[in-house]
């Protein structure tokens, strides 16, 4: 525990000078399993972990909320029929309790924001950020704003961002879900060839996940389980740099990137709840959000093997026509002059 | 002995049978099963608790695991996927049908307490909950549960239960898998973890799972 508490600090205190060599080394691990080292102008932050917290020199109260934040990100479950309306929880795809490098660590969105989102073309704070994946991701409706369980999921980020600068001017080591490079070529038939062998073990081959006695055990990738049409993961580029980078699970950057991006393309041509703002026309969503969004995604693309065509339905999953994500389409600043 | 060769008589017939026939899946018959785990007791009990045997190979509780996993390390015995110079000969005693009534025989029994990890300390039990139950993905070791399941209860019929496991039969697994030795899991799932632990690693998660008590339904 002193050795880690003593890394962070040094992190914390290096990292404005640029790389920090004592980051760089908590990180020798990945290197090893092959991904990229950091770059000379990127930034390098290790969050701290739950043991960290316990150590930590800051009020019990403000533990406790983070505490709290962390059994929401890891069992967001506990919030199904209420916030969530899938058979997902933030740590499926945000791997190592959203600490983890290339598994799109959430510590970023806690130094990048307020920013402008090119998704709902406004500028978003971080709790905005977090109602995202409450419409999106868990197919369901964010806790409100300022509401105890928003405060304590926007404390547990913000405290894996302990150390880091805000406003930071230098690229991110491990943000996101860097894609590798697009193969000339994408086949579903292989995608699902591979997606059996390699993932259906835990997935299930109808991509169902495994739910058992009412517990979580392994996400699914599509169907009414999983998140929905506006997800970010629906993205192609998106679901192949998670893929190539954290499965199977253990055995990270083991697929090529041919493999990573043919099971990518494969899943991401499989049905799940209709995205959010829909209106009632796959046309209109495309013409709305293609530009932004659904160009990257299979949205209302007939899928060539049977001639579906995607998304086309008004399936919302779980969650039914009854809940409505409350910050969707919801506009911002509209009389602020330029 | 004769009874045994007819039933091994039997089971090639089988085999053949299903060979020829595509996999036709076998129903496990618990009562059946029973009949012919009569060589298993010996080791593994007759509440299928197994034995922690401290200095030498620990035999595995058998009693609640998955029906499938439990028909799966028989094959692989029988097979040579996977390899223990104890279990062999009494696996190959089993034809397929007696696999699967085995394994239905022993799923269906209640999950017995653990052996082996009764003087472990503090900080060794901590270690082990927290690769247990979060992992080190500084290490990149995933944590059990994310296969083995809520509680380390098992997950599906691939993934067994390794709560209340005896912890010298956990350790031989690791260090099999470490080793290179057992290598039956499905896409080296575990050979992969198993592979970034050290030493203490793997004392720590199987003392601590030997620890945990399963409640019975």
């Amino acid at each position: 525990m002193t050795l880690r508490r003593t890394t962070l600090a040094v992190a914390s205190a290096t990292l404005a000078a640029g790389i920090s060599m004592a980051a760089w080394a908590e990180y020798e691990k990945l290197v090893e399993l092959g991904y990229p080292a950091p770059k000379e102008d990127e930034l390098v932050h290790v969050p701290p972990t739950m043991a960290d917290l316990e150590e930590a020199d800051i009020h019990p109260e403000l533990k406790k909320v983070i505490r709290r934040g962390y059994d929401l990100f890891t069992n967001t479950q506990q919030l199904r029929g209420e916030n969530v309306f899938n058979d997902m929880n933030c740590s499926s795809c945000h791997l190592g309790e959203g600490r983890q490098p290339f598994s799109a660590p959430v510590w970023p969105a806690a130094v990048t924001l307020p920013d402008f989102r090119g998704k709902n073309q406004h500028v978003n704070n971080l709790e905005e950020r977090i109602a995202g994946c409450f419409a999106y991701s868990m197919n369901g409706t964010p806790p409100e704003y300022g509401s105890d369980d928003m405060l304590a999921l926007s404390a547990y980020h913000q405290w894996l961002a302990t150390g880091a600068p805000m406003y930071p001017d230098q690229p991110i080591y491990g943000r996101g879900f860097p894609a590798p490079d697009r193969p000339e070529e994408l086949s579903y038939e292989n995608g699902e060839a591979l997606y059996v062998e390699n993932c259906a073990v835990c997935h299930g081959e109808d991509g169902s996940g495994l739910y058992q006695e009412g517990e979580y055990v392994f996400p699914a990738p599509w169907g009414d389980g999983s998140n929905n049409w506006g997800a970010g993961i629906v993205r192609t580029h998106t679901a192949a740099g998670f893929i190539k980078n954290n499965m199977p699970l253990g055995q990270p950057l083991s697929l090529s990137d041919q493999e990573a991006w043919d099971i990518a393309y494969y899943m991401t041509q499989q049905e799940r709840p209709q995205d959010p703002r829909y209106t009632g026309s796959v046309d209109e969503v495309l013409e709305k959000f293609g530009p932004t969004f659904h160009k990257n995604s299979s949205y209302g693309q007939e899928r060539e093997v049977d001639g579906h065509r995607l998304a086309d339905h008004a399936n919302w999953g779980e969650k039914g026509e009854e809940v409505k994500p409350w910050n969707v389409g919801q506009p911002r600043f509209e009389d602020l002059e330029d | 002995m004769t009874s045994m060769r007819i039933a091994s008589g039997l089971g090639l017939l089988l085999g053949l049978g299903l060979a020829a026939g595509q996999a036709q899946a076998q129903e496990g018959d618990a009562e059946r099963g029973q009949q012919a785990a009569g060589a298993c007791v010996a080791c593994h009990q007759a509440d299928g608790s197994g034995m922690s045997v401290s200095g030498g190979e620990s035999w595995p509780r058998l009693a609640g695991l998955p029906a499938e996993y439990i028909a799966k390390q028989l094959h692989d015995f029988k097979e040579g996927r996977r390899e223990n110079t104890t279990m062999m000969p009494f696996a190959n005693m089993l034809d397929d049908q007696q696999v699967v009534d085995v394994a239905a025989y022993y799923s269906e029994m209640p999950v017995t307490e653990a052996q082996g990890g009764e003087d472990a300390d503090e900080d060794l039990l901590a270690r082990g909950e927290q690769l247990a139950l979060r992992g080190d993905w500084d290490e990149y070791i995933v944590s059990c549960k994310s296969c083995h399941g809520p509680g380390n209860e098992g997950a599906g019929g691939t993934f067994p239960g390794i709560a209340s496991q005896h912890a010298g039969y956990i350790e031989a697994q690791l260090r099999a898998w470490q080793a290179g030795e057992r290598g039956n899991d499905p896409q080296n799932l575990m050979g992969a973890i198993a592979e970034r632990m050290s030493d203490e690693d793997i004392r720590a998660v199987s003392v601590w799972l030997a620890n945990q008590s399963v409640a019975s339904e």
